[in-house]
């Protein structure tokens, strides 16, 4: 072997350098990897955002594009916040959002600490259990319309068996008293899965050996209960809130095809009526403003959450 | 453990809380079981008073949701006898089939864009993973958040510009407008699935192959990829079933030729008023994959509905 400059280069390189010589360097490939993920989430999420943002200035309508655009500045905005009907919105919103999480925090936890005695089979009816929740709720919550018929429904049926009325002598879609409830009930059999996964989660994490030290402690069962069993549980249910509370302010497919908002507008959650501002009444730089607001809602009330919820675990 | 074990629930307790969740476990599956029931009756014992467990089984909903049907005159049906077991059903009630109801097209759409978001998300959705796991990224932490932000949009926000975004560039109705869409939607979730499964698999055997002369593109395709495989597999699934279920994109945008069955299963309309027989059978068919696909993803469940955040 000759000794040239190119030789003795190549021996003095060290091998990290020349591996990267031989293929791209991990710069290149990392920014290649991401790239087109970066460039997807800026096409659909990001750029759409700022559209948003754009559109809720102006007094924009898409089905007549062809009218010309006038920047109204924050109107819109002023308009949605001293709307009295969107406050009903957000009433409908937050009883249901209320409710649910009630249910399924109530029902989810009972039934993970059940689930958590290790009975034999557990976890056949665990995998039954949970089948609701990964359904399409648009599917579902169109045969819960079924169900739900006064005269031929087998909710109605149940419920009529159990407490001696007349089957049609109420509806559960059709009454003003007992629609926000008929939309509780069924996120709640759809959704209560998920609470319990999470805190079952969060039980099986708990080791055997605090109980055991509790035992020798003499300390009773429900002494256990509430200061050991709660206490470390309590930031999974925190997270399973946190994600069912996004969820369910961002509700609409279910609701939508059970009570399509109605009777009225007692069950018109946000979504729903964002929905009717920006695809049927076709006021697009109002529901852009409309969207805006609602984001910034979540993510504020999220972001808030978030910090608790962090506390909780630093505990 | 010691079956002296204080922890260890007693018998009693054992039993009376499998016979509570089990007695739930029933409850909660009336409405399903009611669904496939339903979709073997006939119109008049989907509706009877009281409702009927028991009742002659027929396909007449299978043939409902797969068919068109029209009336015709005692002449015409005199003159043209039954072909198949299909048209008798058909005839008890005077009628032909006219042709194929769009059921079966809506479906397949379901699956085109179903599968293509959900290739189109894992595979993109690996390589940033890998990258976020292995690279220093600048902001990367920022980045991974802002990527989970973006499902705190309620559908309808976003679909407002999608839809003019859409209509300006032509993929209104179109299946690559919808596989597109999904992907935006389902790359945070396969990103952060899949960033969680890579962190998991050791940093050593990459480096063992990159000093083994292997490039490194060749390390993350014959030494990480395979590792990932389960992790990758169950995040599919998560996707796909995401792209299965989507309703409100689906209703706001598309009609026709990109329709889905979410959208569609609703407006299945028989003679005078819903055929819930039809409508029953469109949802087996349609919720039955994804029921077959939890039982197949139970151990990674959690870990897909909460983003990574708990993993068992």
């Amino acid at each position: 072997m000759t000794d040239t400059p190119a030789t003795r280069a190549a021996q003095a390189t060290p091998v990290g350098v020349a591996r990267k010589i031989k293929g791209l360097s991990d710069r290149a490939i990392a920014w290649i990897f991401v790239g087109p993920t970066i460039f997807l989430l800026l096409a659909i999420n990001i750029f759409p955002l700022i559209w948003t943002i754009n559109l809720s200035f102006t007094n924009f309508r898409a089905n007549r594009p062809n009218r010309e655009v006038d920047y109204v500045g924050l109107r819109n905005y002023e308009r949605i916040l001293t709307d009295s009907d969107i406050w009903l919105n957000m009433q409908a919103t937050a009883h249901f959002l209320f409710w649910t999480i009630f249910f399924q925090v109530l029902i989810g936890f009972t039934l993970a600490y059940l689930i958590n005695k290790k009975f034999k089979g557990n976890d056949l009816w665990t995998t039954i259990i949970v089948l609701p929740m990964m359904l399409s709720p648009a599917v579902v919550g169109n045969f819960w319309k079924f169900l739900y018929q006064p005269q031929i429904g087998l909710f109605n049926y149940v419920v009529a068996f159990l407490s001696g009325k007349d089957p049609s002598s109420f509806e559960m879609l059709g009454s003003v008293q007992l629609a926000p409830w008929s939309i509780v009930i069924v996120d709640t059999w759809m959704w209560t899965p998920f609470v319990m996964l999470i805190c079952l989660a969060g039980l099986r994490s708990i080791p055997d050996y605090i109980y055991e030290a509790a035992e020798v402690d003499r300390a009773s069962k429900l002494r256990q209960f509430f200061t050991i069993t709660i206490p470390m549980v309590l930031p999974f249910l925190m997270l399973a809130v946190l994600f069912r509370g996004i969820e369910n302010f961002k509700m609409f497919d279910l609701v939508v095809q059970l009570t399509g908002g109605g009777p009225g507008s007692t069950t018109e959650l946000t979504s729903i009526n964002l929905k009717r501002e920006a695809f049927e009444k076709w006021r697009t730089g109002y529901a852009s403003a409309y969207a805006i607001i609602l984001f910034v809602t979540v993510f504020g009330l999220a972001s808030i959450y978030v910090k608790a919820l962090n506390k909780v675990k630093e505990r | 453990m010691s079956s002296f074990s204080v922890t260890e629930p007693s018998k009693r307790s054992k039993w009376f809380a499998g016979t509570l969740v089990i007695v739930y476990a029933l409850i909660t599956m009336v409405p399903l079981a009611w669904i496939m029931l339903t979709g073997f009756k006939s119109p008049a014992d989907a509706i009877s008073y009281p409702p009927k467990v028991l009742f002659e089984p027929t396909l007449e909903g299978y043939v409902n949701l797969f068919t068109t049907r029209t009336r015709q005159t005692d002449e015409f049906l005199a003159a043209n006898p039954p072909q198949t077991w299909y048209d008798e059903i058909v005839r008890e009630y005077d009628m032909v089939i006219a042709g194929p109801s769009k059921f079966g097209e809506r479906f397949l759409n379901s699956v085109i864009i179903g599968f293509g978001s959900t290739f189109l998300s894992i595979f993109l959705g690996t390589l940033a993973a890998y990258a976020f796991s292995r690279f220093k990224i600048p902001l990367a932490d920022d980045l991974l958040f802002f990527i989970l932000s973006t499902r705190m949009m309620p559908p309808i926000a976003v679909a407002i510009p999608i839809f003019l975004m859409y209509r300006q560039l032509g993929l209104s109705d179109t299946h690559l407008g919808m596989i597109l869409l999904y992907t935006g939607v389902n790359i945070s979730l396969a990103v952060w699935l899949l960033k969680g499964f890579i962190d998991e698999i050791p940093l050593e055997y990459e480096e063992a192959a990159l000093i083994d002369g292997y490039t490194r593109f060749q390390a993350f395709y014959k030494v990480v990829l395979p590792q990932a495989a389960t992790g990758i597999a169950s995040t599919a699934i998560f996707c796909l079933i995401f792209a299965w279920n989507e309703y409100a994109f689906a209703v706001l945008l598309t009609s026709g030729t990109a329709q889905t069955a979410p959208p569609f299963i609703p407006t299945i309309i028989g003679v005078g008023g819903l055929d819930w027989p039809a409508v029953a059978a469109g949802a087996t068919i349609f919720l039955l994959p994804v029921m077959i696909f939890t039982i197949l993803l139970r151990k990674h469940l959690l870990r897909g509905i909460t983003f990574g955040a708990v993993r068992k």
